[in-house]
């Protein structure tokens, strides 16, 4: 193998979404008015910033106010307001909205701004390039380089060019190592070199286990006549069932674009339930149908997100870097926001660092760096809103949320709860029931126009992806899928997978087996967080592969 | 041997092309945009010129909006030596574009203007040979294979009856084709390295040349939706649905 080339930088950081920029920026902006100068890399896997960020987004300017305080006069791209507001109940053929009044103020998007936060992290890349940060977009990070003493000195990206049996190729070109005082891990929800780093450190090991959702968003061109910028409603119920978290949302967005979405949570049960046919469903809920109709979908894509909150946050820092953004899991459940916490945990963890590298330290552990980053604002944003997730998947939607309703009330007038802090009982991969003892869903056919199946789906996403290289989606044990998937629980993966990546194929004599479409992959992470036997591993492909999102 | 590669900025082949609601044009406006693909292949053939060493300077211009600087990166990083960057926000069409390069070319005075056949934004495959025409030098278009002679090219070019192989003295055009070669994979390191690279800003306004679009562009709309397939059972019924299509085996029916 060709050697590899190595640079040494004082940080790196990985992935160049809302956390990683904002770190990235804050550690310039400490080094310019310390005089002290500081090298600093963002890797990203995506062919261009913000091409796999994928959010709803209703966006909480806090973060962005105290990163870039002139965000307005430097025309970052949040320009709609949210104007009105609406929460509401499906049922299958009916909406209730609940009463404004009655909802404790954290629910209200006022003062909020309806964006594509990739739109956002393109324009913070900017911001960061300005300032002297080098932003690699098309390079994935793929391996933590950690030493004897257990350290972790830098990161290497990935090799290019090997074939789909890891041969080298004619184009083949090796990844590059680099060196760095210090690692931060903003690869997002279940990132891949987080998940390394939380279980060579058990950085987990006195946190509740983490819990995921998966968000499914499509952007439609509406009729004008249907459309109210800056109106926002968050929808719970239908076509879920009580027991199975989870709800969608509609941002009115400028130029007659209407974002659309919904989110199922990761902890269901049912193993033929498919996220994605729950959201084609629910776009024909009456309402849906009566705002889409006429209009054109022009986006699609799909990610999971870290909903664990409070109990779930492991511990921060580990020899040499730290996790930061939804790679910890900084969401605010009921308010469905994680980017300005996400802004918020990057610049919290820069300033720690910057400090660290202004005393010349490096690769070393932040001391008490997780108390540090969850206080403050952190902590006012989080801790109140612990027992949401808990209180739903005990009780189910509708009286979850009541008694969240009662929780955060209690907690807003006499800073008391009567939940204590509840506990997560169980990671998502440990919720399925056997497919035997469980209904089996009958989707309805998608009609083209109003919804629409997956291949048609991932066609809107925009992938790139050579086919000629190494299946990514690794299975510990290949045989596991057929062998005890399908047999227990129906293999949900080709269920739960919202880009159609794998298949269950019979050949001739009926005799089944496990199909994986790299190709198709949206770099959601679904697969890796849902999967009962724990068995398939998300690893990066070839950087710049995966979905081209604009405006997500 | 002096190259000149120009390359184009377009909207990035991976994307689905969306006419824009109104009907002025194709969206382009939150689209992610690459280098045109052919022209990515003209500068991976330079470059392969230039590590044999029959090339020993590799310029690329760009013409188009600031954010061209991106393409012109890319291309530095798969190695070029120096970029220009010829800036319009205007919409430039071949014309304008080949009259800019005669210009460019009396300055940088390269031996070989190496170029995609087309870009595949408007697939007009015209500014190779307008720019020939200008400056009076030879073309050869489609190049399969191009393999430097002293002071001449031999081009193995795509000819609608087969290959044709053409010389052509020095200073030449070529255009080039999908078969020439496979680009690289840009590395880290070279993307690094292209950042200290030069890369000159012009203004496309101060080469008093014509820019204006000769074309009026009346209306753009997408395709009608493909309808929908249906199996047939026989070949007979297959000729029976072909015949029932309107202007289907209508020289048969003659």
């Amino acid at each position: 193998m060709a050697d590899r080339e190595s640079m040494q930088v004082d940080v790196v950081v990985v992935g160049a979404g809302p956390a990683g920029l904002s770190a990235a920026i804050r550690l310039k902006q400490n080094a310019l008015k310390s005089g002290n100068d500081v090298s600093i890399v963002v890797l990203e896997k995506a062919a261009e910033i913000g091409g796999h960020i994928l959010s709803g987004a209703v966006i909480d300017p806090v973060g962005l106010n105290e990163l870039v305080p002139d965000w307005q006069q430097k025309g970052a791209p949040l320009a709609t307001q949210v104007t009105s507001d609406r929460f509401r109940y499906f049922t299958s053929s009916r909406a209730f909205d609940f009463p404004t009044p009655l909802l404790p103020k954290l629910f209200s998007n006022h003062g909020c701004y309806i964006a594509s936060l990739g739109d956002l992290c393109r324009w913070l890349g900017d911001e960061a390039e300005a300032l002297g940060v080098d932003v690699f977009p098309g390079f994935a990070a793929t391996e933590l380089l950690v030493d004897d003493m257990n350290v972790v000195k830098g990161v290497v990206t990935g090799d290019m060019g090997r074939d789909r049996n890891g041969e080298e190729t004619s184009g083949f070109t090796p990844g590059m190592e680099l060196h760095a005082r210090y690692t931060l891990i903003a690869e997002g929800a279940r990132g891949s070199l987080a998940k390394k780093a939380i279980a060579r450190y058990r950085l987990d090991r006195e946190a509740d286990p983490q819990k995921f959702g998966l968000g499914i968003k499509e952007i439609w061109q509406v009729a004008p006549e249907n459309h109210r910028e800056g109106h926002v409603e968050h929808i719970l119920g239908w076509p879920l069932d009580d027991a199975t978290g989870g709800g969608g949302f509609v941002y009115h967005a400028a130029g007659n674009q209407v974002i659309v979405g919904h989110v199922t949570h990761l902890n269901y049960t049912n193993p033929h339930l498919s996220p994605f046919d729950e959201f084609q469903r629910f776009k024909t809920h009456p309402e849906m149908r009566k705002l889409l109709e006429g209009g054109q979908r022009i986006a699609f894509g799909a990610r999971a997100m870290t909903s664990g909150g409070w109990q779930s946050v492991p511990e921060l820092a580990f020899p040499g870097g730290a996790l930061i953004g939804c790679s910890a899991g900084f969401m605010n459940l009921p308010r469905i926001k994680g980017s300005h916490t996400a802004i918020l945990s990057g610049m919290r963890t820069a300033d720690l660092f910057s400090a660290a590298l202004l005393d010349g330290r490096g690769n070393d552990v932040i001391e008490d760096a997780k108390n540090k980053v969850l206080a403050g604002a952190l902590h006012d944003e989080l801790h109140p809103v612990r027992n949401a997730k808990p209180l739903l998947s005990s009780f189910g939607t509708i009286a979850g949320t009541v008694l969240t309703g009662i929780d955060l009330w209690l907690q807003q007038l006499l800073k008391f709860s009567p939940f204590g802090t509840m506990h997560h009982k169980h990671a998502d991969n440990d919720t399925l029931h056997l497919a035997r003892n469980s209904t089996e869903i009958l989707y309805p056919k998608p009609d083209g126009v109003l919804t629409f199946d997956r291949a048609s789906s991932v066609y809107l996403a925009n992938i790139g992806h050579d086919e000629n290289q190494p299946v990514h989606l690794k299975l510990a044990d290949a045989s596991v899928p057929i062998r005890h998937n399908l047999p227990q629980y129906d293999e949900p993966a080709r269920f739960y997978c919202p880009a159609g990546v794998y298949e269950v194929v019979k050949d001739a004599s009926g005799m089944p087996s496990f199909r994986i479409n790299a190709a198709n992959c949206v770099h959601c992470k679904t697969c890796d967080i849902k999967d009962p036997a724990q068995n398939i591993t998300w690893t990066p492909p070839e950087g710049g592969s995966g979905p081209n999102y604009r405006g997500m | 041997m002096k190259i000149l590669v120009p390359v184009k900025r377009v909207v990035d082949h991976k994307v689905n092309v969306r006419v824009r609601a109104d009907g002025s044009g194709v969206e382009t406006g939150n689209v992610k945009m690459s280098m045109n693909p052919f022209d990515e292949i003209a500068v991976e053939e330079a470059v392969r010129m230039r590590e044999a060493g029959t090339c020993d300077e590799l310029v690329v211009v760009s013409i188009g909006p600031k954010q061209a600087e991106d393409t012109l990166r890319t291309a530095l990083a798969l190695g070029a030596d120096k970029a220009i960057l010829i800036e319009s926000d205007e919409r430039v069409e071949p014309l304008a574009v080949a009259k800019l390069l005669k210009e460019l070319a009396a300055r940088e005075a390269p031996d070989l203007v190496l170029l995609g056949k087309q870009a595949i934004d408007d697939d007009a495959a015209q500014t190779g040979p307008m720019l020939s025409a200008l400056l009076d030098w030879p073309i050869s278009s489609f190049a399969a294979k191009i393999e430097a002679k002293d002071d001449a090219l031999e081009v193995i070019e795509e000819a609608d009856n087969g290959r044709e192989v053409v010389t052509l003295p020095l200073p030449a055009i070529v255009t080039v084709d999908l078969q020439l070669n496979q680009p690289r994979n840009v590395s880290l390191p070279s993307v690094i390295k292209a950042k200290q690279k030069p890369l000159e800003r012009l203004a496309a306004a101060d080469f008093g040349v014509d820019l204006a679009p000769r074309l009026e562009i009346l209306a753009t709309r997408a395709p009608d939706p493909r309808p929908e397939g249906k199996r047939v059972g026989s070949v007979d019924e297959l000729l029976a649905a072909l015949r029932s299509h309107a202007g289907l085996l209508e020289g048969e029916a003659r």
